[in-house]
């Protein structure tokens, strides 16, 4: 499977790299797209020192980790939130007659390599904060599990908003509400949501442990809404079972498909 | 040996809770070799029979073997055993140069390097892709684009090739380019070739045999000899075909 | 659903600085609603308009020798099409917020004819930088990048993603001068009532006016070209 997201990768920009104008054009839209997310955290700490009791660099620290986390999914995987157009157009039948998984074909299909930009922007945020915070060494290990286990997450969600795709071919914008809604959430500490929606992105579908759970521990912060200790290391078992849902939806779905046609 | 068996295939669709037949008790066989023309209206179950063949749908009742394969629990096995074509869009990638996309399809069939490049040099020089070998696929014209989706589908010399309204839109003589190649494709390397098409001069040039569906059901199956004699006091090939989908209805 | 999301945030920074900007916290939720609803009948993610298309395929040359001009008959499209989005559009977002949150309503019938002025001029506004958008298409092989950053400045200068009067220094003095903020912080500073409306109309209108006027030569410079060059 790796070798042939890699060869199908690479294909992609090799073609890429036929137009380094258009690479070059797209690399800096999608930072400048990406700096918004940014810039906007930066005018908010130009007004007040500390949001939802968390600082500029303390909020710098989880919209970099989840960033990373986000835009590495969207760069590998993110043709996925097209399956619905894949479907309308028949285009899905052609994925379908070759001898390799049809998730990987559709997941690099036009891999836009440009977006690796995003990536290295949210690595710079995350950077300046790391060096900025003087965390405790000790705990720092938590930061690369949680992007990892973070990007699980992202291609769980990307994978189950595709899947849903097969029952709701007309309604691709549901599915990428979801996604990009994700994304938006991980940005902030969880501690300026309501004790509601917390509770849902925690316990129903686990956004809180791309960044917030295991995030807290990294900062040795205790959590405003009073979790326990172990809930912050439950990042990988929760990308995990995701994971599994994932995957089951994703084969429900094609077999769905297959049974089906269109 | 049979390389293509439907035994009481069928495939029914549920439309506005109402079930659809597109195809019933759909029983014939294929052997290595043969050049199969299939017939039939629009509408008649063509597309489904081949989407079946292929494994992209799952039949509803009967069983389906190509190559010895069930094609919808073993599609991704059979995919190296089949070649399909599909005339109303191009199986190519559509932003790539054509040369990179026979390149993804030796990586994704995973053919050997210098058997993958004698296949190509034989297809580039019998369908003369030479010309717009560097050209990306969604600026090619209709007949080019239709040799570089044949090409693409015999890469990794299929046992079988499933060609669904190859000639359509195209002209004269892109027309005569590809069945000449695919008369040729038949008798040298036997590949087993099922074809369906509305233009009944593919069938009159390529076809020994016939098949011709309508509502679903098998409603001729023999040689275009027995086709024509099917009909005593009809002259020409479409005057049988006509009267063969209008006596259906 | 970000609309949701982005109601949170300020709700935090307000806890933090209550009275910023002048706006009090059911202020600053208001106008996070608001501007929300404005993203249909605004088009603050920019297109809408069905030009570039019809540049490529060449139509546009039907299109340039039709008796009604170019600008004034998209710009009538684009009115209708604002109108049933404000309806479609507009509406979901205010009572979510309401529901959710509670938002506050103009009071007074001097309030709500402000507000409809500026939304009309908005819409103007909008319309003449997407018309300009649009036009360019017409000069460039890939118009992608024009979009993207078309809209990446109208989500952010427009006061979408945050007020433009919490935007620090000279940052907050230019975001608050350009044509984007005729977009969303205008009327939805009209419809809160913290803003002088006529001063806020006025500069509306100077947008409206200098970019519809900047349309008409582009349409003047594209006439030219599909007429006199052949496309």
């Amino acid at each position: 499977m790796v070798r042939t997201y890699l060869l199908l990768a690479w294909t992609w920009t090799r073609a890429a790299a036929a137009y380094p104008a258009s690479f070059a054009l797209l690399l800096a839209l999608g930072c400048a797209t990406a700096a918004l997310d940014l810039a906007a955290i930066l005018i908010i700490f130009a007004n007040t020192t500390s949001l939802g009791g968390f600082t500029r660099e303390e909020v710098l620290f989880l919209y970099g980790t989840a960033g990373i986390a986000f835009t590495l999914t969207d760069l590998l995987f993110s043709n996925l939130d097209r399956v619905s157009a894949h479907i309308r157009d028949g285009t899905l039948d052609t994925f379908l007659i070759r001898p390799v998984n049809a998730w990987i074909q559709i997941a690099t299909d036009r891999f836009v390599p440009a977006r690796i930009g995003r990536v290295l922007q949210a690595a710079a945020a995350l950077g300046y904060a790391l060096a900025a915070l003087d965390l405790d060494p000790r705990r720092l290990w938590m930061v690369p599990v949680m992007i990892l286990s973070g990007v699980v997450i992202f291609t769980s969600l990307w994978t189950l908003a595709a899947a849903l795709q097969f029952a709701l071919v007309d309604a691709p914008e549901v599915s990428s509400a979801f996604t990009y809604g994700s994304a938006q959430l991980a940005q902030y500490p969880f501690s300026v949501y309501g004790r509601e929606l917390v509770r849902g992105v925690t316990y129903v579908l686990p956004l809180a442990f791309i960044n917030w759970q295991p995030g807290l521990y990294a900062l040795g912060r205790d959590d405003p809404f009073g979790t326990p200790g172990f809930m912050r290391f439950l990042g990988p078992v929760a990308a995990l079972v995701l994971a599994l849902l994932a995957a089951l939806a994703w084969r429900q779905g094609l077999r769905r498909y297959r049974s089906t046609g269109s | 040996m049979t390389m293509i068996e439907l035994n009481q295939a069928g495939r029914t669709f549920k439309v506005k809770r109402r079930t659809v037949h597109a195809v019933r008790d759909l029983t014939f066989t294929v052997a290595p070799g043969e050049f199969v023309g299939y017939l039939g209206p629009n509408g008649a179950g063509k597309s489904t029979t081949i989407k079946m063949l292929c494994g992209i749908l799952t039949p509803s009742s009967g069983t389906v073997r190509v190559a010895g394969l069930d094609p919808s629990r073993r599609r991704t096995t059979l995919a190296r055993h089949i070649g399909v074509v599909f005339g109303q869009r191009t199986t190519l990638w559509w932003d790539l140069p054509l040369k990179d996309s026979f390149e993804l399809i030796r990586l994704l069939y995973k053919v050997d390097r210098k058997v993958f490049a004698e296949r190509l040099a034989e297809l580039t020089a019998t369908l003369d892709l030479g010309p717009f070998m560097s050209t990306p696929v969604r600026q090619l014209s209709l007949g080019q684009r239709m040799r570089g989706d044949l090409a693409a589908a015999l890469l990794h010399a299929p046992e079988v090739l499933v060609l669904d309204e190859p000639t359509i839109g195209l002209d004269v003589v892109s027309k005569a380019g590809i069945r000449e190649f695919l008369a040729r494709i038949n008798a040298e390397r036997g590949t087993t070739v099922l074809l369906t098409t509305h233009d009944l001069g593919d069938i009159e040039r390529l076809c020994r045999r016939v098949m011709l569906i309508d509502h679903g059901r098998l409603a001729f199956d023999g040689t275009l000899d027995d086709l024509m004699a099917s009909a005593p006091g009809l002259s020409s090939i479409e005057e049988v075909v006509t009267h063969l989908y209008t006596a259906g209805r | 659903m970000f609309g949701i999301l982005r109601a949170y945030i300020l709700i935090a920074l307000w806890q933090a600085r209550p009275g910023l900007a002048g706006y009090d916290v059911a202020q600053a939720v208001t106008f996070c609603f608001v501007t929300q609803a404005f993203i249909g009948p605004m088009q603050l993610f920019g297109g809408g308009l069905a030009i570039p298309q019809r540049i490529r395929s060449g139509d546009i040359a039907l299109d340039l020798v039709r008796p009604a001009p170019l600008q004034l008959w998209t710009l009538a499209e684009d009115l209708g099409r604002a109108g049933y989005l404000l309806l479609v559009r507009g509406i979901p977002p205010m009572l979510v917020g309401a529901a959710l949150f509670g938002i506050v309503v103009p009071d007074g019938p001097g309030r709500w004819a402000g507000l409809l002025a500026g939304l009309l001029l908005g819409v103007i506004t909008s319309f003449g930088w997407r018309y300009l958008v649009a036009l360019s298409a017409c000069w460039l092989a890939d118009d992608r990048g024009v979009n993207i950053a078309s809209t990446v400045l109208t989500t952010f200068l427009s006061g979408l993603v945050l007020p433009l009067t919490i935007f620090p220094g000279w940052l907050g003095d230019v975001a608050r001068v350009l044509p984007w903020a005729a977009m969303a912080q205008a009327p939805a500073d009209l419809y809160l009532g913290t803003a002088p409306v006529l001063d806020t109309l006025a500069f509306q209108a100077f947008w409206a006016a200098a970019l519809l006027a900047l349309g008409a030569l582009g349409t003047r410079a594209i006439r030219h070209k599909v007429v006199i060059q052949g496309g």
